[in-house]
């Protein structure tokens, strides 16, 4: 009960947030919802299937350079449709990586996916005609629901009608990953990470599994990259660099990878902390790396850590 | 060795490389003459190895554990050595204009090779065999290729398991601060060179094995040659090729080119 309280009063917080603080808070807020959306399926793969994937940013640029591209190279601008594009490219990527790299697990799994990361990053960053090189893509404002908001300027947008349809968005992916990890499928993901032999057999099929919580992941990942390109209006390669990969492993750690709602806590502080961080001095990597570990020393299950228990994965 | 993927080696390498210039300069301004250059830069790598042990110490707290959190552990060790090295030396490239040429040139037909990338090739291989004999033959090697063959066995028979460890370690970060420092008079010391090591590097142990010593050896080969002809032919495949050889040994042999078949 407390929980579902803490969930009301979080998502009226965020509602409020436009009309009630500076719109410098509420453009930040923005890319706290891509991120979000990105680490529920990187959470899913890594607190619940136990694949931790290095090379997550892959499909966060997947998503990020689809959009761009079909916004400035051929004009399509529903962003409704720009998403289901994204998420059909991304599984069509996942599909043949996901295959490969699920054949392994533990840490061939992280250097395999990082190394497609990076294949990604070097096909980007070279490829000039197509992708753009280190300039990236701009990616133009999106139509919402058809309407273009043509009276609004740039940051009336983002913080108006696009804050909270990118709001709307982060509540229908955590409602649909919460319905995957209470299904079957999510105690299946579960118990093959708990003992992948005892779960193969009683009948699991563990690498299918594994590839499903892959795609899906990939899926949530390419949402969330599109979602990143609008406020930024820009796809550019370093959403691939295998550093990228490591911060969103950062703030599924600082978040909590062992409940449900660690990696939005996790976005949601990571990109605050950044901001107060890197307002008061330029070397804000550093106290990162601090955090980062310290977190991994002491903390391993993250801020969720302290609130209690595994409330959130219906374990 | 140890089993632990070291994302920070980058790290000491670029540390290396801008500790080797400051050194280097501090030097020939205390009026050291200029060809002794060399031996300032390795003794500044060796110097700076010294955070070998501290940094062993801070992963000694996570061995055991999932290795995941290794990966995390030296990645946020990646991101303080990059602001470390930006507090000290700024971001602007640090070079050693000058010294690189000091002990001339040779000609070979049409080609012409600064004898400086002679001895530092010399070296390397230097290198590379000192440490086949040190592994193959003393008994330090002998003790910690046990070790990573079986680290209970080991400490049974009394092995000083955390010492063998920190050892390790320390020659691993001396051999990669050294690195670091030699390349300098032939680039510059640059932000950022540090991650871009990894990735190579990276490349380089998964091609030859993990934990083989002679794969590593293959593996730089195969990756040095492969950027080099990629360069010569087709730019823009350079970095392309070496992850596609990456991902297609990850794929067909897991355990690299030269390692064991144990993965």
């Amino acid at each position: 009960m407390i929980g579902r309280a803490a969930l009301v009063l979080a998502l009226a917080g965020a509602a409020l947030v436009p009309v009630a603080v500076r719109d410098y808070y509420a453009t930040l807020m923005l890319p706290f919802f891509g991120y979000g959306i990105a680490l529920l399926g990187l959470n899913l793969l890594f607190g619940y299937a136990g694949l931790l994937s290095f090379g997550h940013a892959l499909f966060v640029a997947v998503g990020a350079y689809t959009a761009a591209t079909l916004s400035s190279g051929f004009g399509l601008l529903h962003f409704e449709l720009i998403l289901l594009a994204s998420a059909l490219v991304a599984l069509l990527a996942a599909i043949p990586v996901g295959l490969l790299c699920v054949r392994y697990v533990r840490i061939y799994f992280g250097m395999l996916t990082l190394a497609f990361g990076m294949l990604f990053y070097s096909f980007l960053y070279k490829f000039y005609n197509l992708t753009g090189g280190d300039e990236g893509i701009r990616m133009l404002r999106p139509k919402l629901l058809g309407a273009a908001f043509g009276n609004l300027d740039k940051v009336g947008f983002l913080t108006g009608p696009y804050y909270y349809y990118s709001l709307a968005l982060l509540v229908v992916a955590t409602a649909v990953m919460w319905r995957i990890v209470r299904s079957p499928f999510g105690l299946c993901l579960r118990a093959i990470r708990e003992n992948p032999e005892k779960a193969e057999c009683v009948g699991v099929s563990v690498r299918r599994y594994r590839l499903y919580a892959f795609l899906i992941a990939a899926v949530f990942g390419a949402v969330g990259g599109t979602l990143l390109a609008v406020p930024t209006g820009l796809a550019d390669p370093l959403l691939a660099y295998w550093t990228h990969s490591g911060n969103l492993v950062f703030m599924l750690l600082l978040g909590g990878f062992a409940n449900f709602f660690g990696p939005i806590l996790g976005a949601f502080v990571f990109i605050f902390l950044q901001d107060q961080v890197m307002s008061l001095t330029q070397y804000w990597r550093f106290v990162f790396g601090a955090i980062l570990a310290l977190l991994v020393i002491f903390f391993p299950r993250g801020l969720m850590g302290f609130v209690g228990g595994r409330v959130g994965t219906g374990a | 060795m140890q089993k632990i993927l070291n994302l920070a080696c980058g790290s000491f390498y670029a540390l290396g490389a801008y500790f080797g210039v400051s050194a280097v300069r501090w030097a020939l301004g205390a009026g050291v003459p200029a060809p002794l250059f060399v031996a300032v830069l390795v003794g500044s790598g060796l110097a700076l190895s010294v955070i070998g042990p501290l940094i062993e110490r801070i992963l000694r707290t996570i061995y055991g554990r999932d290795e995941s959190l290794q990966l995390l552990l030296t990645f946020a060790l990646v991101l303080m050595f990059e602001d470390v090295i930006r507090f000290f030396w700024g971001t602007a490239p640090q070079q050693l204009g000058g010294v690189y040429l000091v002990y001339g040139q040779v000609h070979l037909g049409s080609l012409t090779i600064p004898v400086y990338n002679l001895i530092v090739i010399l070296a390397g291989g230097a290198v590379a065999a000192l440490m086949g004999w040190v592994l193959a033959r003393t008994r330090f090697g002998r003790i910690v290729r046990a070790t990573a063959e079986n680290r209970e066995m080991s400490e049974a028979l009394g092995v000083d398991i955390a010492r063998v460890y920190a050892r390790v370690f320390t020659l691993g970060t001396a051999l990669g601060t050294v690195g670091g420092a030699l390349v300098i008079p032939a680039t510059a010391a640059m932000t950022g060179m540090g991650i871009e090591l990894i990735v190579e590097a990276f490349a380089v142990v998964v091609i030859g094995g993990l934990g083989s010593m002679r794969g590593a050896f293959v593996g730089a080969l195969i990756v040095g040659v492969l950027e080099a002809v990629a360069i010569a032919t087709y730019p823009e495949l350079e970095m392309l090729a070496v992850y596609a050889i990456v991902i297609a040994v990850l794929v067909l042999r897991p355990a690299g080119l030269l390692g064991k078949a144990t993965a």
